[in-house]
């Protein structure tokens, strides 16, 4: 277990392993196959997460199993090119099925993906049983559509995926303006007269084939988390959808690299769990310490405002005391405002104090000039 | 032929949901250049018959024409304004972005908004007085902000119809003010405006005409002759009889 | 003696019935993803609890893995609440993370922990029979029954106790805040009683599988029925036939019982989905067509009630007029008109179509509704 160790590798260890994922046939096509995997589900997931269709990706992917099960027996052929478009059909049929079952009858979407979800994966796994009863010779391999093996993809693999993230790329940058739209308000869409139903169905289609190529590396239990993870991490970083999309292709590289890259180099730990813990951290990072929408700056923001609230407050309070008596600039004892909120008043009035809003006298409070101004304009603002 | 100069003209247009009905056999005839307030209890079918003309319902019967055409040749003379509810405000995009949809329609399948574009959406943003908020993600905008942002989408639209559902709602007093000026502004230049309103206290200041509906057709025609106590009474029932009353006294 | 085919099947069908009940609730409440996300990632309870308990049917180990089902719920309502993603992301992020880390955990110490990968999708169903239960050399029959069944009686119990208090839940949470219950107390319970199934279940059908049965049998039975006992009831029913099919169906075709069982249950699902009465998609497009006529009967009443009188009365009130408006088709509108008259609704004087005095109360009659 030594060798797990990363961040523990001497230089010239870390050298040595460059140098293989340079030269290293399977390193080389682990890194470039993963790299696609998160480079696409990343940037797709954006749509789905943005349109709530997150767990139609768990949908797609479980219901792509069956498909490729089918497609083996059916042609008896592992050609990479083959399995994939047989998931990419089961998937894409599942999705039809999960638009049947809600809009023709009362069954809900969460109810309808579930279905599809567990069902076919029991099919699927009902075919893979059978599958491994055959005497074909060739059998071997289904299985690591389950969890997913990055060291099983060969250069053949690689260059199939490319071939189709390109074209997905392709079509997405074609269809961007369109794709945005629909999903920001689809109505409208359809009021300026767009196809919205053709846009509908090419951007579903894309999903589908982005989870199709992912399987054979993540696998399908875990692929939809490389859909929605590096998306709603990429969100809040940005408040721009093309920069949102990029960052989630980004995230889903990285992920997919390192995962991938932990899972070839220490022994028995699955790429797709791998992969899925990198994407998890990345997302559980972000929404603590993203500027402006993570957790902290929230934290932060409430903190300061609270704090603003409770200053404006004791002026006022000052303020409105002192009209009582005629006099803008009549002292009170802070114990007559902490009648009124208890909290933080001392705190208050030294903060104000050092602010030139009041002036001590001895254990009376009062306000100064500019104090004064600033309590009107704060009781005009209408605010409290 | 008099339908010609009619600038939406429906006929007999009924709607059903499951065989039940919303809409019953709805005429409508607007003329070009009027402001006209579409108001009704709630489920009176209001914002369904601005989706039927829209063509984002299907009918069950009857006919919508734009200035004597279909909706699906007249739509770029239309320009539509949403619930602001319909979509998600936390949606990655800035002000200036929403407007630019607006122009999509006109753009085509492929091309990208670019300079001229992005002209045009300023200049819509600085008619509803936001133009300082272009760059503005969208979720950081109050609710009348946000409102006045789908209206610079429309008015980027350059229609010569123009449809908006419920603008009003949840905005504060200053937008409303901004908003109906904007209308009435639209109307002066020979647009035609309808509304999805719910206030029936301001009808009689803001609009030229109403329609009352209520699944059915009550009234339409210029505002002082339809806000009468017996169509109000047949609109909202027993409902607004303070309104009706006080109507009346106006 | 049964045989261990016998045992097989009855533990089935134990199974099934006790995933359904709960399932009624989840599917009802519109979270039946919950179930999904609790059966992933009761796996990392499991092995967790396995590593301090050692002992692999210590029903501590069942509790304290669906504490972490019940975690699960939790962090996915925590996650949402920060107003940075929807529900359905939260849900989405949580179990393939705790999930990962679990099939990590088994992979890294697979020779301590007595669960590999493949168990974990497919379950064991088919080894129930061999790992039984003897009390003083007494065989009690396979030590699943025991657990199943116990699972079973206490979502039982739990059901019939607080009935009321699940159902108000259920269908009027507000009202249920107003009467003094907490539909929070009930929907952690809810989620707790899912986690102790699911990990139950987790043995013999195996995490994914778990949930075809806790959704598939409730979503059939809620097309087939309008009121939740008999929902309940039917859900159960559906749930045997499910499993005691899907138990043949691997038989015949030597497959995973599990994997069939699920795919049994999706098919009486789509069965439900085509032939239930009434809400079933045959059902509702016949109704549809007979309510067509019926529709358009009434339709072309109001539209004639509408030009009564009018200008336009001769244009509009007329055959060829009912074909352009309401866009029917020829030989449809030529039975709606047809049928009007054999209703009393309208006359046909070959030039106009004329209401009768019935139709014109049928008209306003509809348009006042």
């Amino acid at each position: 277990m030594g060798e797990g160790r990363l961040s523990l590798l001497p230089r010239a260890k870390m050298i040595e392993i460059l140098y293989n994922i340079i030269s290293d046939y399977t390193l080389r096509n682990v890194i470039l196959g993963s790299a696609i995997v998160g480079i696409i589900a990343g940037s797709l997931g954006c749509f789905a997460v943005l349109r709530r269709q997150s767990l139609l990706g768990d949908a797609i992917s479980h219901a792509a199993l069956p498909g490729i099960a089918l497609a083996f027996l059916l042609t008896l052929s592992k050609s990479p090119l083959i399995l994939l478009l047989g998931a990419a059909a089961a998937g894409f049929i599942g999705t039809l099925l999960v638009l049947l079952f809600t809009h023709t009858t009362k069954t809900k979407e969460d109810a309808a993906l579930g279905i599809i979800l567990s069902v076919f994966f029991g099919f699927g796994i009902f075919l893979l049983t059978i599958i491994q009863k055959l005497p074909t010779s060739n059998k071997a391999g289904l299985e690591t559509f389950l969890f997913g093996n990055a060291s099983t993809l060969l250069q053949s693999d690689v260059r199939l995926m490319s071939l189709f993230a390109l074209m997905i790329f392709i079509v997405l940058l074609f269809f961007w303006k369109n794709f945005k739209i629909i999903v920001f308000d689809y109505s409208f869409a359809k009021s300026i007269g767009l196809p919205v139903k053709t846009i509908n169905i090419i951007l579903t289609a894309l999903l589908v084939f982005a989870i199709a190529i992912g399987l054979q590396t993540v696998g399908v239990v875990l692929m939809s988390a490389m859909v929605i993870a590096p998306a709603v991490a990429a969100r809040q970083w940005t408040n721009s959808l093309s920069v949102m999309v990029l960052l989630a292709a980004l995230f889903g590289a990285f992920s997919g690299i390192s995962g991938a890259l932990i899972s070839s180099l220490v022994q028995k730990m699955p790429t797709g769990p791998t992969i899925v813990l990198v994407i998890s951290a990345i997302v559980l990072f972000s929404l603590a310490l993203a500027p402006n929408r993570g957790i902290l700056w929230d934290m932060y923001r409430k903190k300061k405002n609270r704090k603003k609230i409770r200053l404006d407050n004791t002026l006022l309070n000052l303020f409105r005391l002192s009209k009582s008596h005629n006099d803008p600039y009549h002292a009170h004892d802070l114990k007559s405002l902490m009648a009124i909120d208890p909290t933080g008043v001392r705190e208050a009035a030294i903060e104000l104090e050092q602010n030139g809003l009041v002036k001590r006298a001895g254990s009376r409070w009062g306000l100064t000039k500019q104090g004064i101004e600033k309590a009107r304009s704060l009781a005009q603002g209408g605010v409290f | 032929m008099a339908k010609k100069r009619m600038a939406v003209n429906v006929e007999d247009l009924t709607v059903a949901y499951n065989e039940k009905p919303v809409l019953w056999d709805i005429d409508m005839a607007v003329p070009k250049g009027i402001l006209l307030a579409v108001v009704g209890p709630n489920g009176a079918g209001k914002s369904t018959l601005i989706k039927t003309i829209l063509g984002l319902i299907k009918p069950a019967a009857g006919t919508v024409e734009i200035f004597g055409a279909s909706y699906k040749q007249q739509q770029h003379l239309v320009g539509y304004v949403p619930q602001r509810g319909s979509v998600d405000w936390d949606f990655p995009t800035n002000a200036l972005d929403v407007v630019m949809m607006g122009l999509y329609g006109k753009l085509g399948w492929l091309r990208r908004p670019g300079k001229e574009e992005k002209k045009l959406a300023m200049e819509a943003l600085e008619k509803v007085g936001m133009s300082h908020f272009a760059h503005r993600q969208i979720s950081q905008l109050s609710g009348g902000q946000q409102q006045r942002v789908f209206l610079a989408r429309a008015l980027v639209q350059d229609a010569m119809v123009y449809f908006m559902d419920e603008p009003f709602v949840g905005v504060d007093a200053t937008t409303e003010k901004a908003i109906i000026t904007l209308l009435q502004d639209l109307r002066k230049r020979g647009k035609t405006v309808i509304v999805v309103h719910h206030d029936l206290e301001t009808l009689k200041s803001y609009y030229d005409w109403a329609m009352l509906l209520n699944v059915r057709r009550i009234a339409l025609g210029p505002v002082k002759k339809v806000i009468t106590p017996k169509n109000l009474e047949q609109t909202y029932g027993g409902r607004a009889p303070f309104l009706a009353a006080k109507s009346q006294n106006d | 003696m049964l045989s261990p085919q016998a045992e097989i099947l009855i533990l089935a069908a134990i199974v099934a019935v006790a995933c359904g009940l709960p399932g009624v609730f989840l599917v009802l409440r519109r979270m039946s993803l919950m179930s999904d996300a609790i059966s992933h990632s009761i796996l990392l309870g499991i092995v967790l609890a396995f590593f301090i308990i050692r002992d692999v049917s210590s029903p501590f180990l069942i509790i304290g893995a669906a504490l972490v089902g019940v975690l699960t719920v939790i962090l996915t309502e925590l996650l949402k609440k920060t107003g940075k993603m929807k529900e359905d992301a939260s849900i989405g992020l949580v179990f393939p993370a705790l999930f990962s880390i679990g099939v990590i955990l088994i992979s890294k110490f697979a020779g301590n922990v007595h669960i590999d990968s493949d168990a974990v999708l497919l379950g064991e169903i088919g080894l129930a029979p061999f790992n039984r239960l003897l009390i003083n050399g007494i065989d009690l029959g396979p030590v699943s029954w025991w657990i199943m069944g116990s699972v079973l009686l206490l979502n039982l119990i739990f059901i019939i106790v607080f009935y009321k208090e699940l159902k108000l839940a259920t269908f009027d949470s507000a009202l249920a805040v107003s009467l003094g219950f907490s539909p929070a107390i009930i929907h952690y319970a809810l989620m707790a009683l899912v986690s102790i199934t699911a990990v139950g279940a987790f043995d013999s059908v195996g995490s994914i599988l778990v949930v075809a049965l806790i959704i598939a049998p409730p979503s059939a039975a809620f097309l087939l029925t309008s009121r939740l006992h008999s929902m309940i009831y039917v859900s159960a029913l559906i749930g045997i036939i499910s499993s005691v099919s899907g138990f043949y169906l691997a038989r015949i075709f030597d497959a995973s019982i599990a994997g069939s069982m699920a795919m049994m249950s999706g098919i009486f699902f789509l069965a439900a989905l085509l032939f239930a009465p009434g809400s079933g998609l045959i059902a509702k497009l016949i109704t549809h067509r007979n309510r067509r006529y019926e529709f358009a009967l009434s339709m072309l009443a109001v539209h004639l009630l509408a030009h009564e009188g009018t200008r336009k009365e001769t244009e509009e009130n007329t055959f060829t007029n009912s074909l352009i408006h309401m866009r029917w088709p020829k030989r449809f509108a030529e039975k709606v008109i047809s049928k009007s008259v054999k209703e009393g609704l309208i006359v046909d004087d070959g030039k106009l179509l004329r209401l009768t005095d019935f139709g014109r109360s049928t008209a306003r009659k509809v348009m006042t509704l």
